[in-house]
């Protein structure tokens, strides 16, 4: 028979159990809450897009801060990338003697993968935390309950043309991106690894595909409603004052980063594998 | 309805206005009437659910029970439409301005005109001009951003905001505070008189005494979630009502307990 210590250690070590899974369904119902939020605060916003009033001028200004104002950001950090990958592929494929697929794999990579992704990921630290910021001083200072006031509905004046501007942005900017990636790449390979320009072009243009460069360009229209996503939920949202607004800016970049990492394996799947 | 039933309508009547945040009941059965022309200021200490009732009756906040009626149409039981037309006819005046950082102070004025009434945006800009004038600040201060505004100067520009449209029934959320007393007793004056031009039925909440005694018609007491004494300004001080007695005196003793958290 046991011994009454065991029977009580037992029965705290149950308790102990018992709280983990306690812990453990409390956090998957409250991630479940915030998915079923932001869920709900996308269908507003996209149902608002398409509802007038219209604002253009809004739209317009949207476009210039996520589009025009991170082209340097995402020039520079595409160019580098066609260069990186250049480097790395020629030391990679001479093991095979394959250094003529430098060209097929630079291309490749940027229209499909990191072109789209790199883009997303520097506009959600660029612009994504901008919106959260933005509008959650505008949430703290009460100018969101102003525009109430003013007969004017806040997610569409403020959201919707977000939404619909980062969808936009965003597929423009990986276009420049994958110009100057395959850009970074021929300077790489023609003036550091001695290639002919003429022929590392003649590859570029033989092995990319319109789906390749379609497929990017879905994927960032897809990141670009993300990003403008948690940068108008998380400021909409925040609370507080200063330390708020902060968290709001926090939240929206690594939420926007991990989406956009997330849903670029669910696209891959869906535009490649069959 | 006859013209004595039409006039016994008060502009805004408030009935058993509850709202709580948890487990702390904010508004605990509020029952108000605001009659058409006067000012109502309410009053009480931090904290007890003034801003709250004003942003229940603006539709910011839903409450948990009760009626908002405003012209005797219950606002809470009205469709999305009919309460956005309602609360068009309302004016808010924030505590901080609320001034929007991204739009000039011209366009800061006239965004409930171009909002609701569709005005081409060099008619707007008149209009905005002309609003100004009427707080007392000119033209040129159209061009300028509410970052370049002093804090006097920012309430000007969100009073006239507040009444750009000619709204019937206007809020004002702490007019007076952050300004220096001059400054406070200038935009009372300007609340006062943009009122009786307007016609318009006003409510304001405030701290600050001798901004209720300005401004008010009837003053109300707002403690503990319920309205716990009404009555003219000239009363406001000798109330025998012993809540009021203590706020309006400012003594540390009496009913009203600070809660102080550790």
């Amino acid at each position: 028979m046991p011994s009454l210590n065991a029977i009580v250690s037992g029965a705290a070590l149950m308790e102990r159990l018992l709280d983990a899974v306690a812990a453990i369904g409390k956090a998957a119902i409250a991630v479940a809450r915030q998915c079923g939020r932001i869920t709900l605060f996308a269908a507003e916003g996209v149902s608002q897009i398409v509802r007038p009033p219209f604002y253009p001028r809004m739209v317009g200004r949207s476009l210039a801060e996520i589009g025009y104002f991170s082209l340097p950001v995402v020039a520079l950090t595409a160019i580098f990338t066609g260069m990186v990958l250049a480097l790395q592929s020629a030391t990679g494929l001479a093991r095979f003697s394959a250094e003529t697929q430098i060209a097929s794999l630079v291309v490749l990579s940027v229209t499909r993968e990191l072109g789209p992704v790199l883009a997303g990921l520097m506009v959600a630290g660029r612009a994504g935390a901008a919106m959260a910021a933005e509008l959650g001083t505008m949430r703290v200072t009460d100018q969101i309950d102003a525009l109430t006031t003013l007969s004017t509905n806040p997610m569409k004046y403020l959201v919707a043309p977000r939404l619909l501007a980062g969808a936009i942005a965003l597929p423009l900017l990986v276009v420049v991106a994958d110009i100057l990636g395959v850009l970074g790449g021929y300077i790489i390979a023609t003036l550091r690894l001695g290639f002919n320009g003429h022929v590392y072009l003649e590859n570029t243009l033989n092995f990319v595909q319109t789906q390749d460069v379609v497929s990017g360009l879905v994927k960032a229209a897809v990141f670009g409603f993300l990003v403008a996503l948690m940068g108008c939920y998380n400021g909409y949202n925040s609370k507080g004052g200063a330390q708020g607004v902060g968290s709001a800016t926090t939240a929206a970049v690594v939420s926007a980063s991990v989406l956009i990492l997330a849903f670029d394996y669910v696209l891959t799947e869906i535009f490649f594998v069959r | 309805m006859s013209d004595a039933a039409v006039a016994a309508v008060p502009k805004l009547r408030i009935r058993g206005l509850r709202k709580g945040f948890g487990a702390k009941q904010v508004l605990d059965g509020i029952d108000l009437d605001v009659p058409a022309g006067t000012s109502l200021v309410v009053i009480g200490g931090s904290g007890s659910g003034k801003s709250v009732l004003i942003k229940c009756v603006l539709g910011l906040i839903e409450p948990d029970a009760g009626t908002i009626e405003l012209d005797g149409r219950n606002l809470l039981a009205m469709d999305r439409e009919g309460r956005e037309r309602a609360v068009a006819t309302m004016g808010m005046l924030f505590q901080n301005g609320a001034l929007f950082d991204s739009l000039p102070v011209w366009e800061n004025v006239a965004f409930g005109l171009l909002a609701r009434h569709r005005v081409g945006r060099r008619e707007a800009r008149g209009r905005a001009d002309a609003v100004l004038a009427q707080v007392g600040l000119a033209p040129s201060v159209g061009d300028l951003w509410p970052a370049e505004l002093s804090g006097g100067m920012q309430k000007r520009v969100a009073l006239a905001r507040a009444i750009a449209a000619a709204p019937d029934l206007l809020f004002f959320d702490e007019p007076t505070t952050g300004l220096d007393p001059i400054m406070g007793a200038v935009i009372d004056g300007l609340i006062v008189d943009v009122v009786k031009r307007l016609g318009s039925t006003a409510i304001a909440i405030t701290h600050d005494m001798a901004s209720a005694m300005r401004i008010a018609d009837s003053v109300a007491m707002l403690h503990k979630g319920r309205i716990v004494w009404q009555g003219a300004p000239d009363t406001l001080m000798t109330s025998g009502n012993a809540i009021v007695d203590q706020f309006t005196h400012g003594r540390r003793e009496g009913p009203i307990t600070m809660e102080l958290r550790r």
